[in-house]
């Protein structure tokens, strides 16, 4: 671990709210955006002449535009509700990264300029001029939102500060101040088709290696297609699982799942990425663009069925989004929702008993479940509400048996989000990253300590990446993140074993699950 | 008519149509701003009734804030339900002859002041006193409180310790209300009760007492989580698809 420039916050031996600290945490700020990463995605390069007022303007753009904002931005009545919900704020204790002060910053000059209060009486509603300090402090506080929606769970009037997030970078990114880290990227998606900005060919040899490993971990010749037209799925998963650890243990899990189902699928060059970070910057035109390219995608391949790979902001977009932003998806096969997640695919070949699973495979293993933000609050699985917390533990059950919940309070639509989500899984971020860990770090704690826990499942790509990068902050190990997929692939095929074909299955007549949405 | 008479009845003719039309411009922009994306908070009803339902369970029991905070839920929940009982209570002062269900209410409505002064007053205390709370308030948030307490008090005073001339005032609004105008009983405390009234009221619409209406428009709270099974597209989206942007 490298030397760290502030301390990891202590474990709280009780969960008591703690303190608030005015400007703990006002030096936390991301890298901006290059002019030309901001130009790529239809931003100013830089700070705009008169940016005060087109910041302004655009504020009452976003209200016309977004019911969310203006019902929010005038609700909140201060009832503090929130304040002690946000993990930045248990992990940083600054005063401003309590949701409703987060919420505020914004606040406050809409108030000033789109209220009879706040344009008469600036004083007694806490009501702001856009100014230079305004907008340092937006920008660094609406960078230590990873706009996981646990405030709106207890707010109530659903307040979501996401929204307030996603609307204050908009309006800086058309004032020209973007981040790096979310705008670099997009413009890779634009380019390239994935985050990492991996070509075609890249891909493709990657893919031919993952090949070859699993056979000769498994002796089962499982395909990692890539362009195949005439596949039955697309799948779609976000590019870290392509490479990063233990990510790409998850990919090898699908791989594995569908070659036993006998499901034929592929991925696609062009839309080799799952993750949108358009929403992060709360940008629909971005998110569209990104979100068009799997449908042609899912087009040009003549698929149909589109499947989701693990990830959490992802599957918001993909299972909430997909069909408003790039559907109607009637070319697909009505039988199957759009978009499927890889957990709606595996649970119900599992219930339908055509994988054979074999538990004691993961015996050396005591497993938690941490529940993504963005899949526990912003999505589903199944179709039952609800589904998104049954449906990997029941995976999760299937594969492994020493399962231990965390909490009650730290799981389910409670669960805190790992950290890094919500465009600030950056390295210029890691203070943050590390202090917005120390919820779920001590969640995790309580398992290990009652249950001797020793791996934490994960069905997130940032999930899995933040915790490997912040778990040795805690005392733990980065090794102790894994993707249920994994579990999954390990309980399916073993490594070291051979003739795995055993059990395969013919590909004919899949039975459709009812429907799903 | 006295000068006290036509000064209350042109504050409540004031504060009467403030309340009405700033409420109805707000509604009416909540109305018009589209929904763009499903963004209900999850798990989430289906369904449109079971919407209804989930949104029953917030304004009456106030479910969210249940779960958030159980003192602020407590003293939350005494303050809005002694209010309503106050505000039903109250409507035997305009109407004539009064509802049977009113009358029945009486009792109940009478002390539900108490169990409104009492929320208000944990509210103001938990405002004070948690530092979390008093970082976010703003002076109106104060205001707000003290405005609302100072309602409760003055007409506590009256129900229970100084009666005022009920009948008198009875006849002044409904004379209000039928155009027909009869004179205010001068006395203090109703006029000061009176005037807090039409405070509140003028109020209402232009602060953070929006929420009444804007909890009914929280697209977390009243969308049907069925992105999948049914496409969602705001009317700008729908241009910016037409336009190939």
């Amino acid at each position: 671990m490298a030397e760290a420039a502030f301390d990891t916050p202590a474990f709280r031996e009780y969960r008591v709210i703690p303190k608030l600290r005015e400007g703990a945490m006002a030096h936390s700020r991301p890298f901006v955006a290059k002019p030309d990463f901001q130009e790529k995605l239809g931003f100013p390069g830089e700070l705009v002449d008169d940016w005060e007022r087109k910041a302004v303007e655009k504020m009452g753009e976003l209200n016309k535009k977004y019911r969310s904002l203006q019902v929010f931005l005038d609700s909140c009545v201060k009832c503090g509700a929130c304040t002690d919900k946000c993990h930045y704020y248990l992990g940083t204790t600054d005063p401003n990264n309590m949701p409703v002060a987060r919420q505020d910053l914004y606040r406050q000059v809409y108030r000033r300029y789109y209220t009879f209060a706040g344009k008469h009486f600036p004083w007694l509603v806490g009501a702001k001029d856009m100014t230079k300090d305004v907008l340092d402090q937006w920008y660094s506080y609406f960078h230590q939102c990873s706009q996981c929606r646990r405030c709106s769970v207890y707010c109530p009037y659903g307040i979501d500060t996401a929204e307030i997030s996603m609307a204050a970078r908009e309006v800086m990114d058309h004032v020209g101040k973007g981040q790096k880290y979310c705008n670099e990227i997009i413009g890779k998606v634009h380019a390239i088709g994935n985050n990492l900005g991996l070509p075609e060919p890249a891909l493709r040899d990657t893919l031919e290696g993952l090949e070859e490993e699993v056979l000769e971990d498994t002796g089962v010749p499982v395909r990692f297609p890539l362009d195949e037209k005439g596949a039955e799925v697309l799948l779609v998963t976000p590019s870290a699982d392509f490479f990063a650890e233990p990510h790409v243990d998850g990919l090898i899990g699908y791989g594995k799942v569908l070659h036993r189902a006998g499901i034929s699928w592929t991925f696609s060059s062009h839309a080799s990425e799952a993750a949108n970070f358009g929403m992060f910057i709360g940008n629909y035109e971005n998110m569209r663009k990104m979100a068009l390219r799997i449908r042609e995608a899912a087009l040009e391949l003549g698929v149909r069925r589109i499947v989701f790979g693990e990830c959490g902001h992802a599957w918001r977009v993909a299972y909430s989004f997909l069909n408003t932003l790039a559907g109607p998806f009637d070319f697909l096969d009505p039988a199957w929702p759009v978009p499927q997640h890889i957990c709606e695919v595996t649970h119900g070949l599992i219930r339908d008993g055509r994988l054979r699973l074999d538990p004691s495979q993961n015996d050396d293993k005591v497993v938690t479940f941490h529940d993504s933000c963005n899949i526990a609050r912003a999505s589903r699985m199944g179709g039952e509400p609800g589904g998104q917390f049954t449906i990997p533990r029941e995976i999760l059950r299937a594969c492994c048996n020493h399962f231990h919940d965390m909490p009650a309070e730290t799981v389910r639509e409670g669960t805190y989000c790992c950290g890094g989500g919500g465009g600030l899984l950056t390295d210029d971020l890691i203070e943050l990253r590390v202090k917005g860990a120390l919820p779920r770090m001590e969640a995790l704690k309580e398992v290990v300590d009652d249950y001797g826990v020793t791996h934490l499942v994960a069905i997130c790509a940032i999930c899995k990446s933040q915790f490997s990068k912040v778990l040795p902050y805690y005392g733990f190990t980065m090794d102790q993140v894994i993707s249920l997929h994994q579990l999954v692939g390990n309980a399916l095929m073993p490594g070291g074993e051979s003739g795995g074909e055993s059990n395969g299955e013919s590909s004919a007549a899949e039975t459709p699950q009812p429907q799903a949405a | 008519m006295s000068l006290l008479t036509l000064s209350y009845a042109v504050l409540f003719y004031a504060a009467t149509a403030l309340l009405v039309g700033g409420l109805a411009w707000h509604i009416l922009l909540y109305r018009r701003a589209p929904a763009p994306l499903k963004i209900p908070t999850t798990p989430a009803p289906t369904t449109r009734r079971g919407v209804v339902w989930r949104m029953f369970r917030e304004v009456v029991f106030f479910e969210s804030l249940f779960k958030s905070s159980k003192w602020t839920w407590l003293f939350g929940w005494l303050f809005h339900f002694g209010l309503l009982l106050v505000l039903l209570r109250h409507l035997r002062y305009f109407t004539q002859p009064v509802w049977e269900w009113v009358n029945w209410l009486q009792p109940a409505g009478k002390y539900a002041s108490l169990m409104m002064i009492a929320g208000l007053a944990g509210l103001w205390l938990r405002r004070i006193v948690v530092d979390r709370v008093r970082y976010i308030s703003s002076p109106s948030d104060h205001l707000m409180l003290l405005l609302l307490l100072a309602i409760g008090v003055t007409g506590v005073l009256m129900t229970f310790v100084w009666p005022v001339d009920i009948v008198s005032m009875k006849a002044f609004f409904l004379g209000l209300m039928r155009l027909d105008w009869q004179p205010l009983p001068p006395d203090p405390l109703l006029a000061v009760h009176l005037a807090l009234v039409a405070a509140l009221m003028i109020v209402f619409p232009f602060s953070k007492l929006l929420h009444v209406p804007g909890v009914f428009f929280s697209p977390t709270r009243n969308q049907a989580d069925n992105p999948r099974r049914k496409r969602h597209v705001a009317a700008w989206a729908v241009k910016l698809e037409r336009s190939g942007g």
